[in-house]
């Protein structure tokens, strides 16, 4: 994978593994200087945007759902939330608490995936799950534990754990039971146990030196730690309404890409910026749960007042944000299933009526922004989509920059791991990307 | 990457998982399979899994699982070449087996959605249509869902390592509402459920959360649409409706393909007139 050519090192790794979706990156040093970086996604086209066009406004909960299998509950809840925006309705609060405790769900499910079987085996120089399952099973089957829970969660409200059946555009088709949602304190309670060992584990890894200057971007939180609603915070300071920010992101088609690479326009440099579990937590920390925030602290990561933020701008360290999230998706959970109230109607009716609507949530790996224009029918004219990878795939190529640099002195076999670490560092979904993230394998 | 391909465990089937155009959601399925996972890893090798492992064992493999449909030159070629190193091939969800929810460019002009998507539509290099596996190798087994129930996926890979019949249902979407004892919609509600037409194996599961099935799992065998597109023209369903409902998770599916077509030229004469984009091209 690797050339010596004098002073020429290039790195061509092809098929990233244990990323969702196809992708592969190429770095090349010259004189030990990062001439070209570029993370290529081959994950072929598949167009959701354009067949979008014409289909009916009640349909983007079940066909958006297909753009991604490990977050598709980010896809249906930002696009129902535009959807009710279009419309100039808002969901009953009981929808609201169901949707977020569903959230939690693909938040544990999704977290849960990426710490244990595609990021952790990194952090012990294995190649997958399997291996590091022969090194300490005890800590992967509480892995697959805690997914197990999330993914119950997503079957009990959502109705099926890949591709749920029960989002609708105003709410729910039906309301899951009192019974069948106080089923699922139980194993809650195990997974956050199982969470607050995931900290300690995580916190226990070495981790690369490596500290980034990131523009951050991220949903602040309305008294809570932000999921499904929320004004977005672009940095420290300035915060945006939804349909503010998707004025404000620009996408543009590299021809050595198949990516369309997103940028703010106004911000500094050129424009990049990074969504995710660090922007959440730095931006949020002090809306975490008191539980999250505890282990926050107790894995170095400050957060025990409500006044200060929490930074990590080493994003090998993200391993460790996943896990206080999951902690923190537990402790919410659980409260949204103690105070659960079965929304009655299970949706509000939404009349069609012409206009736009922009919806923003956070996916697991960052934010996920949809915006339909609608006709009076409801038919959709125009459709847009923003996954978190495609804005964060500047940020990752800079990072692979200065991994590189950074890494200058070790061997190809380590610093070609490690750049592949550095891309698995952002969970990127890579599938999610593709219907705009495309292949782009330059030919002649 | 090269791995010791003579290592100890040698005689044990050798497992591929590929990807093409999909969601990845089926191959999510595989790794869902929470209490079994570690188990399965026991009895194979995972040979070639890359969203799980850095592995590549290489081939030959004893079985391939394909994920997705068929929708650029690459994949293609891919496609062939896994079926000649895999003694059994089997094609994993919607994508895989029907082409996918991306068929649907499969009745667009070409060339009109890339152009809707991107800047540049030279820079990619695509198919016009999205099919499934076996329109270019042969498969030997089929397994549908959009996407495929994990449960069924793990009596598939049982059923392969003891060279048996995996035990699948043919029937619809309707028996499994009666053995849950749901109360038929279609009947009750006058809701319009894909269920008497579309396979069973979900659980009909949008049945038991109060609305129609939207046949994610394609048509049974002998499916008879027609006869349920007049039930729902009598309740008052438009042609707009129909050509949606059947054009969908599964459009490539013949039967679900060819009454999406009956309805697509009437909706797009009288009810979608001036809009862009999807509308077709008649």
């Amino acid at each position: 994978m690797t050339h010596n050519h004098h002073e020429e090192r290039v790195f061509s790794i092809d098929g990233l593994a244990r990323v969702e979706g196809e992708g592969s990156l190429h770095l090349r040093l010259r004189n030990d200087h990062v001439e070209q970086v570029s993370l290529e996604i081959f994950e072929p086209p598949r167009f959701f945007e354009a067949f979008l066009r014409g289909r009916d406004f009640t349909e983007v909960p079940d066909i958006t759902a297909r753009i991604c299998g490990i977050c598709p509950v980010a896809y249906q809840l930002s696009s129902t939330a535009a959807m009710e925006s279009a419309c100039g309705v808002e969901v009953s609060q009981q929808v609201a608490a169901a949707r977020r405790l569903l959230y939690c769900g693909e938040w544990l499910q999704s977290h849960a995936l990426h710490v244990y079987l595609l990021h952790a085996p990194d952090f012990f120089g294995v190649d997958d799950a399997v291996q590091l399952a022969r090194l300490d099973r005890e800590a992967v089957e509480r892995g697959l534990r805690i997914k197990r829970t999330g993914n119950l969660i997503m079957e009990t409200i959502g109705g099926r754990a890949v591709h749920p059946v029960n989002v609708a555009v105003g709410g729910f088709h039906r309301s899951p039971t009192r019974s069948e949602v106080i089923s699922l304190a139980e194993p809650l309670r195990r997974a956050l146990d199982d969470a607050l060992d995931t900290v300690d584990w995580v916190s226990s890894f070495d981790f690369p030196e490596l500290e980034r200057e990131y523009l951050f971007v991220a949903l602040r939180g309305n008294g809570s730690y932000p999921m499904e609603s929320g004004n977005v915070a672009l940095g420290e300071g300035l915060q945006v309404t939804a349909r503010d920010f998707e004025a404000l992101v620009i996408e543009e088609q590299v021809e050595y890409s198949t990516a369309l690479h997103a940028r703010l326009k106004g911000a500094a440099g050129d424009g990049s910026y990074l969504t995710g579990p660090l922007a959440r937590f730095a931006l949020n920390a002090d809306l975490l749960t008191p539980l999250a925030r505890q282990a926050a602290h107790s894995a170095g990561m400050g957060a025990t007042t409500a006044e200060a933020l929490s930074r990590c701008n080493n994003p090998f360290r993200s391993i460790i944000v996943r896990a206080i999230e999951m902690v923190f998706a537990c402790e919410e959970g659980l409260r949204l299933v103690e105070s659960y109230e079965p929304p009655d109607p299970p949706a509000v009716t939404v009349e069609p009526r012409a206009g736009t609507g922009v919806g923003i949530t956070e996916a697991p790996r960052g934010l996920l922004l949809h915006r339909y224009d609608i006709d009076e029918r409801g038919i959709i004219q125009m459709a847009r989509i923003v996954p978190p990878t495609s804005q964060n795939q500047s940020t990752i190529e800079s990072d692979l920059v200065a991994v590189a640099q950074e890494g200058i002195q070790l061997s190809d076999e380590e610093l070609g791991w490690r750049l592949e670490q550095a891309v698995r560092n952002h969970d990127p979904c890579i599938s999610c990307s593709a219907h705009f993230l495309n292949v782009t394998l330059e030919r002649g | 990457m090269d791995m010791d391909r003579t290592s100890t465990e040698g005689a044990r089937p050798r497992v591929a998982i590929w990807k093409l155009a999909s969601c990845d959601g089926c191959q999510l399925s595989l790794l869902d399979l929470e209490d079994e996972l570690l188990t399965l890893a026991d009895v194979v090798d995972l040979a070639h899994f890359t969203e799980m492992s850095r592995t590549d064992l290489g081939g030959p493999y004893d079985l391939s699982f394909i994920e997705g449909s068929v929708t650029t030159p690459r994949d293609e070629v891919l496609v062939g070449e896994v079926r000649q190193i895999s003694r059994r091939l089997i094609a994993i969800g919607a994508c895989a087996v029907a082409g996918g929810i991306q068929s649907l460019r499969n009745y667009a002009p070409p060339g009109e959605y890339s152009s809707a998507v991107y800047a540049h539509p030279e820079y990619l290099s695509y198919l016009d249509t999205s099919m499934p596996v076996s329109a270019y190798v042969k498969v030997d087994l089929e397994l549908h869902g959009c996407p495929v129930d994990r449960y069924q996926l793990m009596e598939v890979i049982s059923a392969e390592l003891v060279s048996r019949k995996p035990v699948l249902p043919a029937f619809s979407v309707c028996q499994e509402c009666k053995a849950r004892g749901t109360v038929c919609l279609l009947v009750s509600k006058k809701e319009q459920c894909l269920g008497p037409v579309t396979r069973a194996g979900c659980g009909a599961i949008c049945p038991a959360s109060g609305r129609g099935c939207y046949g994610c799992f394609g048509p049974q065998e002998a499916a008879n649409p027609s006869s349920l597109s007049m039930r729902f023209i009598a309740d008052g369903a438009s042609s707009l409706r129909l050509w949606h409902l059947f054009h969908t998770f599964n459009s490539a599916a013949p039967p679900f393909s060819k009454e999406g077509l009956r309805y697509r030229d009437s909706a797009s004469s009288h009810e979608v007139e001036g809009v862009g984009g999807a509308s077709c091209d008649s």
